[in-house]
């Protein structure tokens, strides 16, 4: 069986802007395929761990490693509005030594849901439309690993559920992902795992389901909904078998989990 | 790296870059021609009373010379507006980025910008200066005694301007970076007119100074040796006469200015590439 090495290792990352201490020693791996969810708060480091990533920013201390080829898209970028989605394209193929031709092209302007637009300007497009070719831009090439920065930001719902439905088809075809975004609960839909950074420190990471913890149970009976705020899924049977017991009439159960954005704000406290 | 190079120029012609600049220098050449064909009518209606001093030589080399300050100039202009925002204003409107994770190096696209800009400055000189040639020697009769070199001096100084704005843009944003590359240009400027200055006053702490400057803005003593390539076969009544115009501080630089123009892009260059290899972008 071959092992591949994980799509981007990041170890005991630092980096110093003058005095300001942006990143404290990260550790993060994106293993091959998985999709990976980066949260923090504003300017917790995960733009600058994502640009070093990239080769954009050189790391204080600490290294970046990527394994193969790279995509990425910039919370902030723009293409040139004098070209047209195709050249856009045509150029990034050409820099990335991609032999995709048109068929490459047209493929990932319909992935992202711009299909019939290459010709289109830059300059005439919308937010969105231009964070859909972003995304085309970054598949360029068919990258292993993909560092997408706030990739929905400029998204209307419909174009979020363009992306996650991307997202998906992305880990599908076995392409690593690392997500960087504000959207928790895009990323606890779409991600594998979850990593959390606060003032530069990686404070949590596992997978959404082992970050949300029981949050008890409550059961709609004919006087009202009652609570057990302690109880787990598995006290769920012995709970209803009591109170139907005591003679209630039961009309649903409810198992409560908290939520990725609890697990989320414990870890990150009041930012 | 010839990937971003025909990049650049295709967006210059997409932004009608050169539309532009094709349309102001016909109203310059037009302009020029005006001024030509008024100097030597004038020269041609007051007859040969020139004693020793050869009136076309003297009218002509000087609109010439003229026409070589403005070829400079609208070069120069070309050369920064090209490549001013080239690094940090290209990476603070997010443009770099998307580029510079793809498999090419930081010293590809700055060389690639350089060679584009470059390039087409340097050939728009070459193309102006030709069109200035042909207008003089058609309408007055007069050719420059040596036409490449002068050339080559003007396109070597607006390629050193495109080194010199595309280093400043690796550190400065594009409105700082204009005005620097512009005042730098100015600098260089002044410095010529103080060498004329001090040519005709016989000033040497004037000459020196312009001297030095001239060395530390290389653009500006190659103009000056071009100017001093198109006098370069005059003597006499005649050179005296030029001496008291603009072509009073016109020298005729040795290999050694060449040798030093052609290091300072180098080293210019290399400092960018330096600079713009740690930025963090």
């Amino acid at each position: 069986m071959i092992v591949r090495m994980a799509a981007l290792t990041v170890s005991a990352l630092h980096k110093r802007y003058g005095t300001s201490h942006a990143l404290k020693g990260v550790d993060l791996e994106v293993g091959d395929g998985e999709l990976v969810g980066l949260l923090g708060p504003n300017g917790a480091g995960k733009s600058t761990l994502v640009k070093i990533a990239c080769g954009l920013v050189s790391p204080t201390a600490g290294t970046a490693t990527i394994e193969g080829e790279l995509g990425y898209l910039a919370e902030l970028f723009r293409f040139p509005d004098w070209a047209s989605a195709d050249e856009v394209l045509t150029l990034h193929q050409e820099l990335a030594h991609s032999a995709g031709g048109p068929g490459e092209r047209a493929r990932l302007l319909d992935l992202v849901g711009l299909d019939g637009e290459a010709g289109r300007r830059v300059g005439t497009m919308s937010k969105g439309m231009q964070q859909r070719l972003g995304l085309a831009q970054a598949m360029v090439g068919s990258p292993r690993l993909l560092l997408l920065d706030e990739p929905t930001s400029a998204l209307d719902p419909a174009g979020r559920r363009t992306v996650r439905a991307l997202l998906e088809h992305l880990r599908a075809d076995g392409v690593s992902v690392l997500l960087n975004s504000h959207l928790l609960s895009e990323v606890e839909l779409v991600c594998d795992r979850v990593a959390i950074i606060a003032k530069g420190e990686l404070v949590m990471a596992g997978t959404p389901a082992a970050l949300s913890t029981a949050g008890g149970v409550e059961v709609d009976t004919a006087s009202g909904t009652r609570a057990w705020p302690d109880a787990t899924r598995e006290d769920a049977p012995r709970i209803v078998a009591e109170l139907v017991a005591a003679g209630e009439s039961v009309y649903g159960v409810r198992v409560l989990r908290s939520s990725l954005e609890d697990a989320y704000l414990a870890a990150v406290g009041d930012e | 790296m010839k990937v971003l190079a025909r990049f650049a120029i295709q967006e210059a012609l997409r932004r009608r870059v050169f539309t532009v600049v094709a349309v102001l220098t016909a109203g310059f050449l037009a302009l020029y021609a005006l001024g030509v064909w008024q100097a030597f009518k004038i020269v041609d209606d007051l007859g040969s009373g020139f004693n020793g001093v050869d009136p076309k030589v003297v009218v002509g080399s000087t609109m010439f010379g003229l026409a070589l300050f403005g070829t400079l100039f609208l070069g120069v202009v070309l050369a920064v507006f090209l490549t001013l925002g080239t690094i940090r204003g290209d990476a603070e409107r997010g443009l770099l980025q998307p580029l510079l994770v793809r498999p090419i190096t930081r010293r590809e696209v700055l060389l690639s910008r350089l060679f584009a800009a470059g390039g087409v400055s340097g050939a728009y000189v070459l193309a102006v200066y030709l069109l200035a040639m042909l207008i003089t020697g058609a309408i007055g009769g007069w050719w420059p005694g040596d036409p490449v070199r002068p050339a080559l001096a003007l396109m070597l100084g607006v390629v050193v301007m495109t080194a010199l704005s595309l280093a400043g843009s690796v550190l400065l944003a594009s409105t700082a970076n204009g005005i620097a590359v512009f005042m730098a240009f100015g600098t260089g400027l002044t410095a010529g007119l103080l060498g004329v200055i001090g040519n005709a006053l016989n000033s040497g702490p004037l000459t020196t100074a312009a001297d030095v400057v001239a060395y530390a803005l290389p653009f500006e003593a190659l103009y000056q040796t071009a100017l001093g390539y198109l006098t370069s076969g005059t003597t006499g009544f005649t050179r005296f006469a030029l001496q008291l115009g603009p072509l009073g501080g016109a020298r005729e630089a040795g290999p050694g200015l060449w040798l030093w123009a052609l290091a300072y892009l180098g080293l210019v260059t290399a400092g960018a590439l330096a600079a713009f290899k740690r930025a963090d972008l």
